[in-house]
């Protein structure tokens, strides 16, 4: 499956990171990451569990502050921002949980439209509609319109929180494990959707993930976190050739050796 | 930047030796009163800044009430009867069971009414706020409303503490007339006491002091359920663990707290009198 894309901007870059350090208590997660992402580029982050990967994402969008370092997303510093910067800043960032993270009382209509709601005061219900059957059909999930999130698969979740953060037309998505505990055909799915949406909506993205297959397929640069460090950076081919014995299990494991 | 964050200001100490357990508990409880009070604070800094969430706020009012209509109709109108049914043989030896509408209504008005209705909505809707704000915190839920562009300490607290201090007053009414419907329904079956009769007697000893003291009493009240059930949810640990021990600590602060405000009140409402 070959990507047609735009190509990227290295001239560009919407999210710059330098030397974030995070903490909790004693256990120091982030220990200076840099890192660049230009414009039209799909950045994939691999790593073990609890290496901070979520913490990374999570520092981008503002729900965590960093400790130390330099946070600029599409050239803002974050942690220079007023609670309005910083609420418009995020409308311009879509942000994917690990979990879903759908709002469990609403329906998947009512989640859809939320955002679209909240931040354009006054919007007309036909154009609600419009936003919301078109996020949908983006998705291929336009028969859930009417049901609860609880009736939903993992797989469906994941997209309908995909579909919500479309809502709004990002210019950056941050993707967490946007395929952890999906079944293969799922997770190829969803990876095109991760191509389509970024040829479709012309966004930015950050992947994370353990699946390499999804790697492969999505990335157009992958960095390796590791100690708290991005300590591989490259091609998919680059950061796998490689005998560090802390890199290489990851290989070894997803394509079977 | 945004003051938004999860975690408390003060963090909890992480676990010590045994011989530190009470120096760790008293830690722990200033640092919990010093995060409630940061709480409250940021409570009254977003709450009355615009944009107002007028529907949001009535739809918790709505849920305040239903969650607890039914279980305050049935304890008010039970302790009602009940209390006057009790405090009949008392009177009688001194042959006054005419005074009985009026010890109903002060007993009701000045203490039972408001303090029943707001033990039963910490137990109803203080804990199902504590729940239901905590699973949103675990399921990343609040962190999503807050990366898609809402406040969700506006949206979801300031809303329900609004709504809780608006609701408990009312229904603290209600409980009350409730009450002395079914102090009535004893009276008129035991001494024959007509309804206007009884309605007279009944809003005879009250005066203007016992129904402000009431109202006051129901929206701190109100305000304390609202307040604690959120601070609970809003901050709960991760894991479902997290959301039962948010649920749970939300009706035992609340009630605890609604037992000493009950005390303050009535010592300060007894000066003016
Ligand atoms: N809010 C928090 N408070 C305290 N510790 C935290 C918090 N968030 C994350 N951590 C810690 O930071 C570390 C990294 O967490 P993170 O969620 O980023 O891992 P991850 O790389 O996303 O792992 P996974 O692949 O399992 O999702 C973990 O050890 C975790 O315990
Ligand atoms: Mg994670």
């Amino acid at each position: 499956m070959e990507k047609q894309k735009a190509p990227i901007d290295h001239k560009n870059a919407v999210i710059r990171v330098h030397g974030l350090k995070k903490a909790f208590g004693d256990y120091e997660v982030l220990r200076g990451v840099n890192l660049e992402l230009y414009q039209g580029e799909n950045l994939v982050v691999l790593g073990r569990s609890g290496t901070g990967k979520s913490v990374l994402i999570k520092v981008i969008s503002g729900l965590l502050q960093a400790d130390a370092g330099t946070v600029e997303v599409l050239g803002q510093k974050i942690d220079q921002l007023t609670t309005k910067e910083l609420q418009a800043l995020r409308i311009r960032i879509g942000f994917s949980f690990q979990n879903s993270a759908l709002y469990d009382s609403m329906t998947v209509r009512k989640n859809l439209e939320f955002p679209l709601v909240r931040n354009r005061r006054g919007i007309g219900r036909k154009e609600i509609d419009t936003s919301v059957e078109r996020v949908l059909e983006a998705v291929s999930l336009s028969q859930t319109i009417n049901q609860m999130p609880s009736e939903l698969s993992g797989g469906q979740r994941k997209r309908i929180g995909i579909a919500r953060t479309l809502i709004l037309n990002p210019e950056i998505m941050l993707y967490d494990e946007p395929t952890a505990g999906l079944d293969p055909i799922t997770c190829i799915e969803i990876n095109e959707l991760i191509n389509e949406v970024q040829e479709r909506y012309k966004t930015s993205s950050i992947i994370i993930t353990h699946d390499l297959t999804c790697a492969k397929q999505t990335g157009d640069r992958i960095a390796m976190l590791l100690d708290g460090k991005f300590q591989r950076e490259g091609s998919f081919e680059h950061v796998f050739d490689t005998d560090n014995a802390r890199i290489k299990p990851f290989f070894d494991y997803n394509f079977i050796k | 930047m945004d003051t938004t964050d999860t975690t408390p200001i003060i963090p909890e100490p992480v676990k010590q030796k045994r011989f530190a357990g009470i120096r760790k508990s008293l830690t722990d409880f200033f640092a919990s009163l010093y995060n409630i009070n940061s709480f409250i604070i940021r409570f009254f800094k977003e709450a009355f800044l615009p944009p107002y969430e007028f529907k949001e706020i009535i739809r918790q009012c709505y849920e305040t009430g239903v969650r607890s209509f039914t279980l305050i109709s049935l304890t008010g109108f039970i302790v009602g009867l009940i209390f006057t049914k009790q405090s009949r043989p008392s009177l009688a030896e001194f042959g006054a069971t005419s005074w009985l509408p009026s010890l109903v209504s002060i007993a009701i008005m000045r203490a039972l009414a408001p303090l029943v209705t707001a033990l039963i909505a910490a137990g109803k809707v203080g804990s199902s706020i504590g729940a239901e704000l905590g699973s949103m915190r675990v399921t990343e839920q609040i962190d999503a409303m807050e990366v898609s562009g809402t406040n969700p300490f506006k949206f979801l607290v300031c809303t329900r503490v609004l709504a809780t201090t608006l609701t408990i007053p009312i229904l603290a009414t209600y409980t009350g007339l409730i009450s002395i419907l079914g102090g009535f329904l004893n009276v008129y079956v035991n001494e024959g006491t007509s309804y206007r009769t009884y309605i007279g007697q009944v809003f005879d000893p009250l005066s203007f002091i016992d129904f402000t003291a009431a109202l006051i009493k129901s929206i701190v009240f109100g305000f304390t359920i609202g307040i604690v059930g959120c601070y609970q949810g809003y901050n709960s640990s991760s894991g479902t663990e997290g959301v039962g021990k948010a649920a749970n600590g939300a009706v035992v602060t609340a009630m605890f707290l609604i037992f000493i405000e009950e005390i303050t009140i009535v010592q300060i409402t007894s000066w003016f009198r």
